[in-house]
């Protein structure tokens, strides 16, 4: 098997069952985005870094910046896209724009989809918790305050006045 | 190449030597992949392997398979209760999305100086097993298994399988400490420590150091210095004196060497004044 052959892949996105051949060498990123259409998915910093491109892969969150997407062959992959039910947001994303926790939006889909994975395990974190799961996603807009209210939203829990939004 | 047995794994790396590289987690490699660093003309990915995978009792201590997920490792019980100190250096590694897809042997083999779990394997005295299709088996210990940046003794076709600990002796406290830029981000300059005391006095001490030489180094001078010390901060105080003379760290863009030389020291007490408070049974 060389790096630009393409092999068969069938994995579950968003509760739907695609398959789709891909070159060894693709990034799941580059799957999801450029073969199967979900843009939602956003790539920043295209190693890792920036937390951007997180989805949750078997009910881990992972970068699918690095990962190719024939490892994720079988797989069941959540993006952003398989957030709202019927095309009405979660509370998660109603929780977010009341708070104001996205401005640009550009990382909104990886930070969703880190706290998805966080409250999934953790449905009721501290504060500290939160910033501790989020501390690998960079928003260069809103300086985190409104994003930590939002996930402090979401749980019910009460947003600290000192915090702005 | 997707290998389904160790076998065939081996065989591929016998085939291919230098031009392949093994891929376990991907969160070093795949960077330097993107960023052109790496362009490894064969990747023999090691996902497909479950029998490298799980953390299982050995003896008094443990057995931790070459691919067992980070993420596995944070949450292993066995591991919180037989090697605190690797359970403690988990949370410190990468991020939560890192640590998902990132392995235990893929952070051994990456030999970054400024990675936690070298350190931790040097501490607790830790032996790597690799396998070759030419040698079969080879145990090597921690302490000669880092060679310098980024390099071990790993042979080209050789696979890292599994890492086993030793329990430590009894009463005996851990630490990890680190001084980051930010958390996740790797280490300026971090101490893992280990701390024995019998009968009020410290019996032995381990000491290795996170990114202050090409390769995570042990103090052995401060080690040797604490033996039959008092466990008081006296002992630690002058254990972290030796320990910042008898390193040479370089500088780098984040931290100049006497910037590293004078963290370390003061990481090096805080670790050991921790290790020796947790060695009595305290947190």
């Amino acid at each position: 098997m060389t790096l630009g052959e393409a092999v068969d892949v069938a994995l579950t996105v968003n509760g739907s069952r695609r398959e789709a051949q891909v070159e060894v060498r693709r990034t799941l990123a580059d799957f999801l985005r450029e073969d199967l259409g979900l843009t939602g998915t956003h790539l920043g910093c295209e190693h890792g870094v920036c937390g951007a491109c997180t989805v949750i892969l078997d009910g881990e969150p992972v970068r699918s910046c690095l990962m190719f997407a024939v490892q994720a062959r079988d797989a069941t992959v959540t993006t952003i896209e398989g957030l709202a039910v019927e095309g009405v947001m979660n509370d998660l994303q109603e929780a977010m724009r009341e708070s104001h926790g996205f401005q640009c939006g550009f990382c909104t889909p990886g930070f969703l989809m880190q706290i998805t994975a966080m409250l999934a395990e953790n449905p009721n974190p501290s504060e500290a918790e939160i910033r501790d799961a989020l501390s690998g996603n960079i928003c260069r807009c809103t300086g985190y305050e409104s994003i930590v209210n939002g996930v402090l939203r979401t749980i019910g829990a009460p947003v600290p006045e000192s915090h702005p939004s | 190449m997707l290998p389904t047995s160790l076998e065939e794994a081996l065989s591929a790396l016998a085939e291919y030597g230098s031009e392949a590289k093994v891929l376990a987690g991907g969160q070093s490699l795949i960077p330097l992949m993107s960023l052109r660093l790496a362009q490894p003309g064969v990747l023999v990915d090691l996902n497909g392997l479950g029998a490298l995978s799980g953390i299982e009792a050995n003896g008094s201590g443990v057995r931790i398979g070459a691919m067992t997920r980070h993420r596995a490792a944070e949450r292993s019980e066995v591991l919180a209760e037989r090697v605190p100190l690797m359970a403690e250096a988990m949370p410190l590694i990468g991020h939560a999305a890192i640590r998902s897809r990132g392995t235990i042997g893929g952070s051994l083999s990456h030999a970054d100086p400024a990675a936690e779990l070298p350190a931790v394997a040097l501490a607790t005295e830790a032996t790597l097993i690799a396998r070759s299709l030419r040698g079969g088996e080879r145990t090597i210990p921690a302490s000669e298994f880092f060679e310098g940046y980024f390099t071990t003794v790993l042979a080209e076709d050789e696979i890292l399988c599994a890492v086993e600990v030793p329990a430590a002796p009894p009463s005996t406290g851990f630490c990890v400490t680190e001084v980051a830029r930010r958390h996740g981000d790797f280490a300026l300059v971090g101490v893992t420590a280990a701390v024995t005391i019998d009968q009020g006095l410290v019996t032995r001490a381990r000491i290795a150091l996170i990114n202050v030489a090409e390769r995570p180094v042990r103090a052995e001078q401060a080690e040797a210095a604490l033996v039959g010390a008092k466990p008081e901060a006296a002992a630690w105080a002058e254990a972290a004196a030796v320990a910042s003379s008898e390193i040479d760290p370089s500088g780098d863009l984040h931290a100049t060497p006497a910037y590293r030389r004078k963290v370390a020291g003061v990481c090096v007490r805080r670790a050991l004044e921790t290790a020796a408070r947790r060695a009595g049974g305290g947190r």
